[in-house]
């Protein structure tokens, strides 16, 4: 298993998110140098790879707020043979969609022209800039997703266990304490 | 106009909470007359009403969010709710909706900017059979066209009084078209009570056991079961003397008139022309499980009813047909209260109404224990639907015999139908049980149909082939709505509304159901925007499945019929809309840049997806 053309290849990606999925898996711990053995990482923020090649699992944290999201959310579909929503914002939109009640007009008007910002009260348009949606989107309303991973974040363990069934060709299936939040 | 101050507020507010006592159970009932005069429940009368029950202020906030009539923000000064049902959309209603809107200088759910105006929908009113249909400050309109738009439009805008307008805007009528063994025949006050009493009460629920006689609503359940459950519940309680409530033996009668399912309006034209019958039926059950005390649940909906109600009422009391010593039956006392519900389809369900006549939200207990044996305020309760007490009167008066020789073996009787939609003749239709579908539209005049909706969203949807089926619990159980769909319908629109429906009216109270229907709403809408694939319907059916297997009450369980019948015997009708076959995005997802365009000022390539 240790031939690196047998191994797993895995991307990972946070989009509208903060990482905390990202930081979770760490949690794995030292299971993370057995996972080596089995999966090697395409892009990921961990290899710093800029874009996605075929790969056998992509897993997506965090949802849909602006065009630049929907590109990466693409290539990630495109190129992975299973996609996974990881933590709440990418299977509902999560803290990010908070936004969605308040107009996209009001949010501009209130980060940069009432505050102002570096380059004076005036909204950025450089396109180098990701463009917002008028709301954020789970990303299972712009791609087909495979596997929903819940919690905010998913516990190290329920990572471990979800990836370690998907490695051993088996339907991940979380116990009832690893979706028990509170 | 000037919306309710706060000083104003105690003025308001001390008669309604001395008309109502201290009772919590009382909550909603001082709930809605707050909305009635207010218009809106203010924050203040909250903490009056709080502080008067003796609750806590959450309680009283908790009831007034749940009902979709009571609102804790101010509607208009006039608030018109159009009936939303697929018979007064297929009748134009949106269209109407959005004509009123523009000729007020309005938009849809937002009160005019002077607060004389609102406009929203509401769910099914039960006025199928003369629709377009709704509800000004929750007075019924009915067979609304443009011209009665522009005239409900000028009285608005003139702040004319709502008493004085032109009555026939109000106008409801009972398009009663065939009658049978229970409207066929007008009801004698008291001659169901007397022939009780004299055969006795055991007498009397053999006579009901003997008819066979199973409840309207919808479920079937034998009613003569019922009653003796409840009767039993009692006498073992006495036995082994476990009662609570302060040793209390008491019982209850609740009649169930929150007649919610869309497209039916039977239990309408019973209170209004039967209101004797009903009643009746109601005390001969009270005689039988031995209860004191029964209560109307009218659906706010119907309020326009109660005056008319309290006045029957008054009228029996006064014949001695309900009060102390019934007819000279020394120790039979028996009296009905009307409840008013507030806009909340989940409180057809039983236990859930019995919730709400206890003033707290409308949310379905678990049973069991049913409500023949834990029932309102712990008490065994027998709940019964409007019909099943009518033909309880009728059981009473002319024995069980009588009545099980109609129908057929497993349904007596007749049933009543609520018929609406491509038909010639709305209306009700009383048959026997075993009556066919297909001779139902022959009689009401169908031309081509082509599916009927039976026993509405929460029941069937059957297509043409199905046509020789027939109405009884052996084959096509339904609580008697019967909406009928011609060869140029979009069948797809049905299930639209249907599923829009269930969304607005899931309680909340379970996941399955509360997060069941809005995504069975999102799929819907995603593929009504033509945005849908294969891999929705296949959701779809998933969902289905969840809802089904997985809900807390009926609601949520039968939530996924209308998708599901809809997808099985109608394929085509979904699979026209698909726009592909592989995953679709759920919205446009260039159009939702736009915004941020305008407000950027840019039209790069990056800018467009």
């Amino acid at each position: 298993m240790s031939d690196p053309k047998l191994k797993v290849r895995v991307a990972t990606c946070s989009l509208a998110g903060c990482f905390g999925c990202h930081m979770s898996f760490l949690d794995i711990d030292e299971r993370l140098l057995g996972l080596l053995e089995l999966i090697e990482f395409d892009r990921t923020p961990l290899t710093d790879i800029k874009h996605c090649g075929p790969c056998d699992v992509g897993i997506v944290e965090g949802g849909v707020c602006n065009a630049e999201n929907v590109h990466v959310l693409k290539e990630f579909r495109k190129n992975c043979k299973v996609l996974v929503a990881i933590g709440a914002c990418a299977i509902t939109g999560g803290i990010p969609a908070m936004r969605n009640n308040i107009d996209l007009w009001d949010c501009f008007q209130e980060v940069y022209q009432y505050e102002g910002g570096l380059e004076g009260h005036q909204v950025p348009n450089d396109p180098e800039l990701p463009l917002p949606f008028d709301k954020v989107h789970p990303i299972n309303e712009v791609v087909k997703v495979d596997y929903f991973l819940p919690g905010c974040p998913p516990s190290g363990d329920a990572i471990w266990r979800f990836l370690t069934d998907l490695l051993n060709g088996r339907e991940p299936k979380l116990d009832y304490e690893m979706l028990h939040y509170d | 106009m000037q919306q309710t101050d706060s000083p104003d507020l105690p003025r308001i507010m001390v008669p309604i909470l001395a008309r109502h006592g201290s009772d919590s159970a009382q909550l909603l009932q001082i709930l809605r007359d707050v909305q009635d005069v207010c218009h809106f429940v203010p924050a203040d009368a909250i903490d009056q009403i709080a502080a008067h029950l003796g609750v806590s202020r959450v309680t009283v906030e908790g009831v007034a969010g749940f009902y979709s009539f009571l609102s804790t923000q101010p509607v208009g000064q006039y608030h018109l709710l159009f009936s939303n049902n697929i018979t007064d959309q297929m009748l134009g209603k949106d269209e109407l909706l959005q004509y009123l809107c523009n000729k007020l200088w309005l938009e849809r759910s937002r009160v005019s900017e002077d607060g004389l105006v609102s406009v929203d929908n509401t769910s099914c009113t039960g006025m199928c059979d003369q629709g377009p249909a709704a509800l000004i400050n929750g007075w019924p309109l009915t067979n609304l066209d443009q011209n009665r738009l522009d005239l409900i439009a000028e009285l608005i805008r003139s702040q004319k009084p709502l008493a004085d307008w032109p009555p026939m805007l109000f106008e409801v009528v009972d398009n009663i078209r065939r009658t049978d063994a229970l409207l066929g025949e007008a009801c004698v006050p008291g001659a169901a009570i007397k022939q009780a009493l004299a055969r006795g009460a055991k007498e009397t629920l053999s006579e009901m056991d003997k008819s066979n006689l199973r409840g309207r609503g919808g479920a079937g359940f034998k009613t003569a079961s019922k009653w003796s459950f409840c009767h039993a519940a009692i006498a073992e309680e006495e036995g082994s003397v476990i009662c609570d409530i302060g040793g209390n033996p008491e019982r209850f009668i609740v009649c169930n008139a929150d007649e919610g399912e869309p497209g039916t309006f039977k239990d309408r034209v019973l209170l209004n022309s039967y209101a004797d019958m009903v009643f009746e039926g109601m005390t001969v059950g009270a005689y039988v499980v031995g209860a004191s005390k029964g209560f109307l649940y009218l659906r706010g909906e119907y309020r326009y009813l109660l005056k008319n109600l309290e006045a029957v009422l008054k009228r029996r009391r006064e014949a001695g047909l309900l009060g102390d010593n019934i007819l000279g039956q020394t120790g039979f006392s028996f009296d009905i209260e009307v409840h008013l519900g507030a806009g909340a389809y989940i409180c057809g369900e039983e236990s859930a109404l019995i919730e709400s006549l206890e003033g707290k939200p409308g949310r379905p207990r678990n049973r069991p224990p049913f409500p023949v044996t834990h029932g309102y305020k712990g008490r065994p309760t027998v709940v019964d639907n409007v019909e099943t007490f009518a033909c309880s009167a009728r059981i009473a008066e002319k024995g069980g015999a009588w009545f099980a020789a109609m129908g057929t073996a497993q349904s007596t009787g007749t049933k009543l139908l609520s018929i609406s939609g491509d038909i010639a003749r709305p209306g009700i239709y009383e048959y026997p049980f075993g009556v066919t579908v297909r001779q139902i539209l022959d009689d009401a005049g169908a031309d081509e149909p082509f599916a009927v909706q039976i026993s509405g969203p929460s029941g069937t949807m059957i297509s043409w082939k199905e046509f020789d089926r027939k109405i009884a619990f052996e084959d096509l159980p339904t609580a008697g709505a019967f909406m009928v769909f011609n060869r140029k319908r979009d069948l797809f629109l049905t299930a639209h509304n249907f599923a829009h429906f269930f969304a607005h009216e899931s309680c909340g109270f379970c996941t399955p159901c509360r997060v069941g229907t809005q995504l069975q709403k999102k799929i819907m809408d995603k593929i009504s925007g033509g945005h849908g694939t294969i891999c929705d319907m296949e959701e779809l059916k998933r969902l289905g499945h969840i809802l089904k297997t997985m809900s807390h009450c009926g609601l949520g369980s039968s939530a996924a019929n209308p998708m599901l019948d809809a997808m099985e015997k109608f394929p085509d009708v979904f699979e026209r809309k698909l726009k592909a076959l592989a995953f679709e995005p759920a919205f446009d997802l260039d159009g939702a840049l736009e915004t941020a365009r305008k407000i950027t000022g840019r039209d790069d390539e990056w800018a467009h997806l």
